[in-house]
């Protein structure tokens, strides 16, 4: 379909995602990126080399059909490009949005060492958003019935992609959540700007269309336990994908002062609870013209401290211990960020919260730190500069340093074998716990983790749990 | 959406609600709590389960109006619903037979102290009850206890109805007169607890006490309930709601409750106003 040579083609530039200003977008709660549009799309899918190996598919978690795809952007046709996608993954206007694909797709394509990969994450989400918005979205529940029903608990991106498959296989799939909203930490973690609510709502709908049915309010282990699910609501198999919910704290004094929150609590407060709107039933502490500090280095704390601009911090500073270089965060965010007005402090760590008599946050102590051996993470590991401790006047900070899996449901199935990290035992190719009938996948299995790679482990466990249904061998061999 | 099957006034400011949810009265336990959302808007606010029945398939929620949302709930009448109820939550109350066990409500207190004094009483234990609040009329589920209970003593701080005075001033006559006490359970107001633990302190009498701070999603997730019980942060969602008061940091659980007061006043203000308004048309 492409009639432009290779020599043309590699000749193109790539076409950026088109973002508003940063001093425009930073004082409120409107998604920061825009979007291509359909000329932009085109032109860009137009790159594409359509390699015979398409090695940008291998570093795609769920095996997006990429070249496929994208040759039918280049030809104009986005409603059956969207088909494509869908194929494998059930959520690309969220994945199109937060994938990190410069470590995935983009970081694979034969492009990208020369510095300019195709934008496949763009161009996926362009692909969505045509599909949804011109209403092509017409999932289907399939015809063949198999009588099988699975429960999947917790509705994050692992066991939204683990229903979808199962759906289209023809099983009864039944999701529950703790929560009294649908989308997991997409809906409580991740802020409007980056990912508005309408467009994860719009997905769980579809998933509706596919005769998913939701049930919330369900917090499993709790109020049902899974041999409860098992064995009297009737499930032929259970997925766990609750996530990794339990915030870590960094264990310094002064931080149960008011005025320090975990990041779940800053976020969940504004994006589930819409602390941020006038009028609100839910609070959260006012930071107008006020000093806000988040401590942490990946995209939860970049989410964190963007937040807090919107929020109307006069000032909003990033601490994290290592350097720059180090951050798990995606490029993208950090440069938003710091476009949008965020400071950055490398190398730091909190060494004490400070705050007045009535328990609220005034100060922090803070230790310089500079790097050294490199740790098992293979980073190099921050230590103290002796001596090197400042203090500093804040009014806010936020605790971005990681989630440990939440023992909640663990706690009620002491059948499930966990690591003494408190992760579930799950088989990596097969999502199969320890206990026969119940699959496991995504941050409660590997630890914090990110969307695609969740929605991945949810794929893989559907295979599994319809091969499972299918024979009722639980034993199955390893492939 | 979860019906509300009965709602009725226990005392002023202070209501009943029996609310249908089979799953959670099928698995609840005493001293559980369950988190509510009252309609589409609302926040998420914590509740202790005043009772259960699981044949029947409903909770029994007692709900002081203080708030904006406590005070939307306690205007539902018999047939409206909340929009979200999410549980049971924390840990059950732990139930052992002990001997002397005495339970102590302060206020709305008194209705989540309920079913742990039947339980207590159910474990083959004597079970005393002091159940106090400012003034008589705001004494709830006193023919409750006296049926649960071995003992029944009624405080008042106005010496309406009762002994003149607080619960603690009632549980230190209690121990001067040499009773064995083998445990205490307190559940009211802050300074309350902390007045029973202090109490009950110099005789290393047992004492529970079971904690209120602030939550959003009740399941660990957020953090926001944290509390520190012997030096060691816990969260009460899930490693509570009950505690050893002996090890409880009373003063910070205080402060920390007091992170939204200017919020939470200029909101339920509003509220206020809102109510008015309608009840003047």
């Amino acid at each position: 379909m492409n009639e432009l040579t290779k020599r043309e083609r590699m000749a193109m530039s790539r076409s950026e995602m088109p973002a508003r200003p940063a001093d425009e977008r930073n004082s409120d709660f409107g998604e920061v990126n825009l979007g291509f549009t359909a000329g932009l799309a085109v032109l860009e899918a137009q790159r594409c080399l359509m390699c015979r190996r398409p090695v940008c598919i291998e570093g795609c978690p769920v095996g997006v059909q990429i070249t496929e795809f994208i040759d039918l952007v280049a030809a104009g046709d986005f409603g059956e490009a969207a088909k494509v996608i869908k194929r494998d993954n059930s959520l690309p206007a969220i994945c199109g949005r937060v994938c990190p694909q410069e470590d995935q797709c983009e970081g694979a394509c034969v492009l990208a060492k020369k510095g300019k990969p195709i934008a496949i994450g763009a161009l996926e989400r362009f692909v969505a958003d045509f599909e949804r918005e011109h209403d092509l979205m017409h999932a289907e529940p399939t015809a063949i019935r198999t009588g099988k029903s699975v429960a999947i608990v917790g509705s994050g991106p692992a066991g939204l992609a683990c229903a979808t498959d199962l759906a289209k296989l023809g099983h009864d799939v039944t999701v529950f959540e703790a929560l009294h909203e649908l989308g997991g930490v997409l809906s409580y973690g991740i802020p409007e700007f980056r990912l508005p609510k309408e467009i994860v709502a719009a997905e769980v709908e579809q998933l509706e269309l596919l005769g998913v049915r939701f049930v919330t309010n369900a917090v499993i282990g709790m109020m049902d336990t899974i041999d409860d699910l098992l064995d009297e609501e009737g499930f032929d198999a259970v997925f766990i994908g609750v996530g990794a919910g339990l915030p870590r704290f960094p264990n310094v004094p002064g931080e149960n002062l008011i005025g320090v929150y975990s990041a779940n609590e800053f976020l969940t407060r504004i994006n589930l609870m819409k602390a941020y709107q006038v009028g609100s039933d839910t609070p959260i502490f006012d930071v107008t013209g006020k000093a806000v500090a988040v401590f942490g280095g990946g995209n939860t704390a970049m989410d964190a401290i963007r937040t807090s601009l919107r929020l109307g911090a006069s000032t909003a500073t990033l601490v994290y211990r290592r350097s720059r270089e180090e951050m798990p965060a995606r490029h993208e965010e950090v440069e938003h960020a710091e476009e949008e007005g965020v400071g950055f402090q490398m190398l730091t760590a909190p060494l004490a919260f400070l705050g007045d008599n009535d328990g609220f946050l005034t100060g922090m102590r803070l230790q310089a730190m500079q790097l050294g051996e490199p740790d098992e993470s293979g980073r190099r590991r921050p230590v103290p500069v002796p001596g090197a401790v400042t203090t500093k006047d804040v009014d806010m900070v936020v605790i971005a340093i990681g989630n440990a899996p939440n023992p909640l449901l663990a706690k009620t199935a002491p059948d499930l074998e966990h690591t003494r990290w408190g992760t579930l035992l799950a088989d990596a190719t097969t999502g199969r716990t320890s206990k026969r009938g119940v699959f496991a996948g995504g941050d409660i299995v590997t630890g914090g983790a990110t969307v695609i790679l969740a929605m991945g482990a949810g794929r893989t466990a559907a295979a599994s749990i319809d091969e499972f249904l299918r024979t009722d061998d639980w034993e199955r061999s390893v492939q | 959406m979860f019906t509300i099957l009965e709602s009725r006034d226990l005392a002023p400011s202070i209501r009943y609600l029996r609310v249908a949810a089979p799953k959670i009265a099928r698995r609840r336990k005493a001293g559980q709590f369950v988190i509510v959302r009252v309609d589409g808007d609302g926040e998420r606010i914590p509740l202790t389960i005043a009772d259960s029945d699981s044949t029947e398939g409903w909770i029994a929620l007692v709900v002081q109006g203080v708030g904006k949302t406590t005070k939307a709930i306690n205007l539902l009448e018999a047939g409206d619903s909340l929009s979200d109820v999410a549980g049971p939550l924390g840990m059950p109350s732990r139930i052992d037979e002990v001997g002397t066990a005495v339970v102590i409500g302060g206020g709305v207190g008194t209705a989540i102290a309920y079913p742990t004094a039947v339980a207590l009483k159910e474990a083959g234990n004597h079970v005393i009850s002091i159940i106090g609040a400012q003034t008589g009329a705001q004494i709830v589920l006193e023919s409750e206890m006296e049926v649960a209970c071995d003992e029944v003593y009624v405080t008042t701080d106005d010496g309406s109805v009762g002994y003149h005075g607080f619960v603690t001033g009632k549980l230190s006559e209690l121990i001067d007169e040499g009773r064995q006490l083998d445990l205490v359970i307190a559940i009211g107001p802050i300074p309350m607890m902390k007045a029973v633990a202090e109490v009950t302190r110099p005789c290393a009498i047992d004492t529970i006490v079971s904690l209120n701070p602030i939550m959003v999603d009740g399941t660990g997730m957020c953090g926001g309930c944290r509390v520190v019980v012997g030096d060691e942060t816990k969260f009460a969602c899930v490693d509570g709601p009950e505690f050893d008061a002996h090890q409880v940091d009373f003063d910070l659980l205080e402060r920390r409750n007091r992170a939204y007061a200017t919020f939470e006043h200029q909101r339920d203000s509003d509220m206020q106003a809102a109510i008015d308004l309608q009840s003047a048309s």
